[in-house]
C-alpha cells in the first residue's frame, strides 16, 4: 500500500525553491566586478566592458538558477535578460545620435546660422535662414493641401462611407501610408513635367509630393478621431432636426478637434524631414526665394545633405549640415511635444 | 389604422401616419447635405485617384525608356539589365535590415507589453516613436558619422575569423562605410513601426488566455511561447513586411552611407563591393540628369513603387483579414 502512494509522489516534479530577490542583483554586481577586472587587464574601452558584463550576468544568473531554481525558470530568466537588454539596445541609437547632433551641431548654432543665406558665402560664415524659410512655407502648403483632402476622407470614411468604396478607400489609405517617399517626389516630378516642361524644379512641387506622403497620414489620425466621438451626441442633434452635414460641422468636429489637431501636427513634424522628394523636385539654391512658383528653392533637409556631400575647402559645410539637423531635430520635437500639449488640454471636457 | 405589432416590445409601435420614405437618411435631406456629402465622397475619391495617377504618371515618364535604343541608356546595354543590379541592392539591403530588426522588434514590444513596469511603458512608446519621428537625413549623417567608424573594427575582425561565409568575405573596409553599416541604419529606421504594430497585437492577447496558462504553472516565458507568439504570429508576420516596405523605399541612410558601385555580392563589410538600391540611385543621379537618363531613373522609381506597393498590399491584407476574424470572434 504505501509504496503504492509513494510511486506518484516520486513521479511528481521536484519543487524548487525559487531564487531571493535579491540574486540577481547580487549576480549582477559580481559579473561586472569580473568583467571590469577583465577589461582593465585585457584594456579595452567602455563598450567591451559593457558586451562582457552583459553576457556574464546572464550565463552566470542561468546556471545559478538552473541549479536552484530548475531549468524552466532559469530559461524564464534568459528570456527576461535578453528582451531586457534588446530595449536598451534599442535606446543607444537614440541617444547615440541626440548627443552626436547636439554636439557636432552648436558650433554653427548662432544667430549667423538664422539671419543669413548661402549667397556669397564661400568657405566659413553663412547660414541657412534661406532654407528655414524654404521648409516652412513648403510645408505649410502641404499642410493646406493634405488638411482638408484629409480630414474631409476622413469625416467620408466615418460618417458617410458604406459599402466596398469606402472599404476600398480604408485599405488603400494603409497601403499610401507605405509609399516610399522618394516615389512621392518622382511622382511631382512626372506630374509637373507634363504641365511645365522638362527640368521643372519649384516649391509647390515639394508641397504636392509631401501632401501624398501626409494625406493617409492625416486621414488616419482624423478617422480614429471621429470614431471616438460617442454616437449618442450624433443622435442628440439629429433628435433636435438638425440636418447631417450642420451636425458633423457644429458637433462632431468640434468634439474631436483636439485630436484632430494633434494628428495634424504629428504628420506636419514627419513631412518636415523629407528629404528625397524635395532633393528630386524642389532642387537647391543659395539665395532665398520665397515664391514657391518659380525657381529652386532651399529646404532644410536638402541644405544638410549639400552642404555635407560638398562642404568646400576646409569643410565649413559639414558644421552647417550638423547644425541643419540639430535644426530639424528641434523644430520635429517641438512639433512632438506640442501635439501632446493640444492632446493634454483642448480635449473635450468630461469626455472618456 | 392597424393594431401595434406585438414585436415592438414595450415601445408602443409609432403607426406611420406618412407613407415611409425611400432614403435611408433618418435626417432630413438638404441641399447642403448634398453638398456636404458630395464633397467629402470626392475627397475620398481624390485619393485613390492620386494613388492610380501615381502609377499613371510615372508609367507615362517610364514609356520613353522603352522605345531608346540600348546605346542611349546608361550603361549602354538594354534596361532591365541596368535595372537588375538595382532591384538586387534594394532587395539585400532591405532584408539584412529586416533580419536585424526582426527578433529586435518582437523583444521591444515584449518588453512594453510584458515586462516593463506598467508606469514605464507609456514613456517608453514615447521613446520608440521618438525613434520614428527623426527624419532619415539625420540618420543618414549618424550612421556615417558615428555608426561606421564604431563598426569598422568589428568588420577587420569578422574578415579575419569568418571570412569562410561568403557575406563576410573581406577585405574588410577600411572607412565602415560598408552594405552592413547602412543596414544597421535601416534597421533602427523600421523599429519603430515594427515595434509598433507588434506591441500593439501582443497586448490584444485575451487575459484570460495569459492568465490561463500562468495559473497551469507556466512560467513568463513559458506564457508568452504557449499564448502571446500563437496568438501575435500574424501580426508579426505583417509587421515584417511593413518594415521590408519601409526599408526598400528608405533613401538617405544609404545614399550617405554607401560609397555604392552597383555590384552584386554577398559581401556585408567590403567598401569595394557595395550594391545599390534603387531609391539612392535615384537621388543620387536626378539632380544632374537629362534627357533619357530622367525617364530610365522615373522607370526604377515605378519599379520600386510596385514592389513596395505589393510589400505594403499583402502586410495590410494580413491585418486586415485578422481584424475581421476578431470581429467575428467577439
Amino acid at each position: 500500500m504505501s509504496t503504492l502512494v509513494a510511486a506518484p509522489a516520486a513521479a511528481l516534479p521536484q519543487v524548487h525553491r525559487p531564487l531571493p530577490r535579491l540574486a540577481p542583483w547580487l549576480v549582477a554586481g559580481a559579473s561586472a566586478l569580473v568583467a571590469l577586472a577583465l577589461v582593465l587587464v585585457l584594456d579595452r574601452g567602455v563598450i567591451a566592458f559593457a558586451l562582457l558584463a552583459l553576457v556574464l550576468f546572464a550565463v552566470a544568473l542561468n546556471v545559478v538558477s538552473r541549479r536552484v531554481e530548475g531549468s524552466r525558470r532559469a530559461t524564464d530568466r534568459l528570456v527576461t535578460t535578453i528582451v531586457t537588454s534588446a530595449f536598451l539596445l534599442a535606446v543607444l541609437p537614440l541617444v547615440s545620435l541626440l548627443y552626436t547632433v547636439i554636439e557636432n551641431g552648436a558650433a554653427r548654432f548662432d544667430a549667423d546660422f538664422f539671419s543669413m543665406s548661402m549667397r556669397g558665402v564661400v568657405g566659413e560664415g553663412g547660414g541657412a535662414q534661406h532654407a528655414i524659410l524654404g521648409t516652412l512655407i513648403i510645408t505649410a502648403l502641404a499642410t493646406a493641401i493634405s488638411v482638408p483632402i484629409g480630414v474631409l476622407s476622413a469625416i467620408y470614411l466615418v460618417e458617410y462611407g458604406r459599402g466596398r468604396l469606402a472599404r476600398t478607400v480604408t485599405f488603400l489609405v494603409d497601403v499610401m501610408t507605405g509609399i516610399p517617399s522618394i516615389v512621392a517626389g518622382l511622382f511631382a516630378y512626372a506630374l509637373f513635367e507634363l504641365i511645365v516642361g522638362p527640368g521643372v524644379r519649384f516649391g509647390i512641387g515639394g508641397a504636392v509630393a509631401l501632401s501624398v506622403l501626409m494625406t493617409p497620414i492625416v486621414v488616419r489620425s482624423t478617422e480614429e478621431m471621429l470614431k471616438l466621438v460617442p454616437a449618442e451626441l450624433r443622435e442628440a442633434s439629429y433628435a433636435l432636426g438638425v440636418p447631417k452635414w450642420r451636425t458633423i460641422l457644429r458637433v462632431v468636429l468640434p468634439a474631436a478637434a483636439a485630436g484632430i489637431a494633434t494628428g495634424i501636427t504629428i504628420s506636419i513634424a514627419r513631412v518636415i524631414g523629407e528629404t528625397a522628394p524635395l532633393l528630386l523636385i524642389v532642387g537647391i539654391t543659395a539665395g532665398i526665394n520665397t515664391n514657391p512658383f518659380a525657381e529652386r528653392m532651399a529646404t532644410l533637409p536638402v541644405y544638410a545633405y549639400y552642404q555635407f556631400v560638398n562642404p568646400g575647402v576646409g569643410n565649413p559645410g559639414i558644421d552647417r549640415a550638423w547644425t541643419a539637423a540639430l535644426v530639424l531635430i528641434i523644430i520635429v520635437l517641438v512639433l512632438n511635444v506640442l501635439a501632446r500639449l493640444i492632446a493634454k488640454f483642448f480635449a473635450p471636457k468630461g469626455a472618456r | 389604422m392597424t393594431a401595434p405589432t406585438p414585436t415592438s416590445g414595450l415601445v408602443p409601435d409609432p403607426t406611420p401616419r406618412v407613407p415611409p420614405r425611400k432614403d435611408r437618411a433618418q435626417t432630413p435631406q438638404r441641399a447642403g447635405d448634398r453638398v456636404f456629402s458630395g464633397l467629402s465622397t470626392g475627397a475620398g475619391v481624390l485619393i485613390l485617384v492620386v494613388l492610380a495617377g501615381v502609377a499613371a504618371f510615372l508609367l507615362a515618364e517610364s514609356l520613353p525608356v522603352l522605345g531608346a535604343d540600348a546605346e542611349e541608356l546608361p550603361g549602354g546595354e538594354s534596361f532591365l539589365s541596368y535595372l537588375g543590379p538595382l532591384v538586387y541592392g534594394t532587395a539585400f539591403a532591405a532584408i539584412v535590415a529586416l533580419v536585424i530588426a526582426t527578433p529586435l522588434s518582437i523583444a521591444i514590444a515584449l518588453y512594453i507589453s510584458h515586462y516593463a513596469p506598467r508606469r514605464l511603458s507609456r514613456p517608453i512608446g514615447y521613446v520608440i516613436d521618438l525613434l520614428a519621428a527623426i527624419p532619415s537625413i539625420v540618420y543618414g549623417l549618424w550612421g556615417l558619422a558615428v555608426l561606421a567608424p564604431f563598426l569598422q573594427p568589428s568588420y577587420v575582425w569578422m574578415a579575419d575569423n569568418l571570412s569562410f561565409l561568403p557575406f563576410f568575405e573581406g577585405p574588410a573596409s577600411a572607412t565602415g562605410r560598408t552594405i552592413f553599416t547602412a543596414c544597421v541604419v535601416l534597421a533602427v529606421m523600421i523599429l519603430p513601426i515594427m515595434t509598433a504594430i507588434n506591441r500593439e497585437v501582443f497586448l490584444q492577447v485575451p487575459t484570460l488566455h495569459e492568465e490561463a496558462a500562468l495559473a497551469l504553472g507556466a512560467t513568463r516565458w513559458e506564457m508568452i511561447r504557449m499564448s502571446v507568439i500563437p496568438f501575435g504570429k500574424s501580426g508579426i508576420v505583417s509587421s515584417a513586411m511593413l518594415g521590408l516596405g519601409r526599408a526598400l523605399g528608405e533613401t538617405l541612410a544609404i545614399l550617405l552611407v554607401l560609397s555604392a558601385s552597383g555590384a552584386v555580392s554577398l559581401n556585408l563589410i567590403s567598401s569595394d563591393a557595395n550594391p545599390t538600391a534603387i531609391a539612392p540611385n535615384i537621388a543620387a543621379q536626378f539632380p544632374e540628369a537629362t534627357g533619357i537618363d530622367v525617364n530610365v531613373l522615373i522607370a526604377t522609381g515605378l519599379v520600386l513603387f510596385l514592389i513596395t506597393f505589393a510589400v505594403n498590399y499583402a502586410a495590410r491584407a494580413v491585418l486586415a483579414r485578422r481584424a475581421e476574424f476578431d470581429g467575428a470572434a467577439g
